[in-house]
């Protein structure tokens, strides 16, 4: 009896149950062998559950334990950590022709993923506003940031953060079709996702990439809300470090 | 051989330790001295769950409780898993570390569950060499817990106590006697629990868990216990412990209750049961 076997059997109820494994008297071991097939869909069913709690609302929980064990038979973890569990969930969905009608699950997925790798992401201490503030307009506008390890941006041809919104907090209005862009920041250690404004994405895509504010803003393009963002981003904490211009 | 000595954490109740009730063990902790913690839930990077480590590790001794080893896989061990277990434990210096006689995935898959290993002379090599490794890597003693049992090999050379002891003379690791496994491989293995218990090497015990199991039956309609973590424990296994600890005297004893997680004064209760037991062998 080799873990090779084990395994193909674990995760293929057709399969049927590994030689040599036997109850006390000897019999073949039958439904004793489910219940280690049960352990594992089970557990990696409840990791994707509670990773993925809107794709499950928008799907329904039967509809989502069928499509978990299509899942784990496709992806079954390769790392032990569980709350990373389901990275290819997105290209999963994206790829799931039954799903086909709702083409913006896996931009929900990808927002979800992202929720769950900022809770996990390092800590940084924020850049207090006095420093900010006490920055020339000049130097501020030369200015590099470094941004907080828990920043993450989902960028969707679809109205990615409304649709999560409306499915995660009671009393949303419905989504309208419309391309959208959400910033996760950590202020403390619960993330939040706010819908980024027009430019908002290319703005702080510029800044992750090391540009100064004022090469950003001139990225984001006409009619960018400055002072909304960075709104948006001091009062996430996500700020951590300055670069003047010397 | 380690700096760590096998009966390190205190000899008093711990629990499982689940974010949720952060608050209140540090309100009301009694009679809880120690907290177990699953290695794999705190290998991130940073946030709340390594923020309220840093708090509790002021006031409470831990255990860092691996799930994800698969210490008895025929792969190698997972260099990169045991460099961050290594990490983990070098940051908060827990009082013990221990891991599963299991494996737990595969061919680079993890499959998230305690699978079992048939008792051989070949298996006892490779789980005595991996052993070897993590205590090297780790510099620091281990102890091995006993499985839940749901089914038995065919080919298996020895009864599991005779293969703990032979993996433990090997190592120098220690064990982690569950009772509750006990109980559940008695029932789904037809074996005496309590005769288990008295040959167990209980010089070697560092900490004892005790948890709930969901009872189902088997295809001829026997009882089939499984190890759910998800209830009290049960009195039958109650009365193993209380005989054990009588013979022992006082263990570490863990609650472990991982599924349908109850109210903290549910978890204290029970840990308040083993504080009993306790203090009557004291």
């Amino acid at each position: 009896m080799r873990q090779d076997a084990f395994t193909k059997a674990l995760l293929d109820p057709t399969l049927a149950v590994p030689e040599g494994l036997v109850d006390a008297q000897g019999r073949p071991a039958g439904r004793r062998f489910s219940v280690y097939r049960n352990n594992v869909a089970n557990s990696l069913t409840e990791g994707l559950e509670q990773g993925f709690p809107v794709i499950r609302k928008l799907v329904g929980d039967e509809y989502f334990k069928a499509l978990a064990g299509n899942f784990l038979r496709a992806h079954p973890p390769t790392s032990k950590l569980m709350m990373f569990y389901g990275a290819e969930m997105p290209a999963f969905l994206a790829d799931f022709p039954p799903l086909a009608h709702l083409p913006y699950l896996a931009d929900v997925a990808r927002l979800e993923l992202a929720l769950r790798e900022s809770y996990h992401a390092t800590d940084a201490t924020p850049i207090e506003v006095e420093v900010l503030s006490n920055l020339a307009p000049e130097a501020f506008i030369s200015a590099r940031f470094k941004l907080a390890p828990a920043l993450r941006v989902v960028v969707s041809r679809y109205p990615v953060w409304s649709i999560w919104q409306a499915n995660s907090v009671v009393g949303v209005p419905a989504p309208v079709m419309r391309p959208e862009a959400a910033i996760v920041i950590r202020p403390g250690y619960d993330p939040v996702a706010h819908l980024l404004p027009e430019g908002g994405a290319a703005f702080v895509g510029a800044l992750q990439a090391g540009q100064s504010i004022g090469a950003a803003v001139d990225l984001a393009g006409e009619g960018f809300d400055l002072s909304a963002i960075l709104g948006l981003l001091i009062g996430g904490g996500a700020l951590i470090e300055l670069n003047e211009e010397t | 051989m380690f700096d760590i000595a096998i009966k390190a954490l205190p000899a008093r109740p711990g629990v499982g330790y689940k974010p949720q009730h952060f608050k209140d063990i540090l309100e009301n902790p009694t009679p809880v001295k120690w907290l177990e913690i699953h290695a794999e839930n705190y290998m991130g990077d940073g946030g709340r769950p390594l923020a309220q480590l840093r708090h509790l590790t002021e006031r409470f001794a831990f255990s860092v409780h691996g799930v994800g080893l698969s210490i008895g896989g025929e792969d190698p061990l997972d260099e990169g898993h045991l460099a961050r277990l290594k990490h983990l434990c070098d940051w908060l210096q827990p009082a013990s570390f221990s891991e599963h006689l299991a494996w737990s995935g595969h061919d680079g898959m993890f499959l998230n569950d305690l699978l079992p290993l048939p008792y051989t002379a070949e298996t006892i090599t490779r789980v005595a060499d991996h052993i070897d490794r993590v205590q090297e890597v780790l510099g620091r003693r281990m102890l091995l817990e006993n499985p839940s049992s749901y089914l038995a090999f065919a080919g298996a050379e020895m009864p599991e106590v005779e293969f703990l002891r032979e993996v433990a003379r090997r190592t120098g690791c220690g064990l982690l006697l569950d009772v509750n496994n006990v109980f559940v491989s008695a029932t789904n293995l037809n074996f005496d629990a309590a005769g288990y218990l008295s040959d167990f090497p209980t010089d070697l015990v560092g900490e004892v868990h005790l948890g709930g199991h969901a009872v189902d039956v088997d295809d001829h309609g026997a009882p089939l216990l499984i190890d759910s973590h998800g209830t009290e424990v049960v009195d039958p296994v109650w009365q193993l412990y209380a005989g054990l600890i009588a013979q022992t005297g006082p263990l570490a004893t863990l609650i472990e209750w991982d599924n349908d997680v109850p109210d903290w004064s549910v978890l204290a209760a029970e840990a308040a049961r083993a504080a009993r037991i306790l203090d009557l062998a004291a």
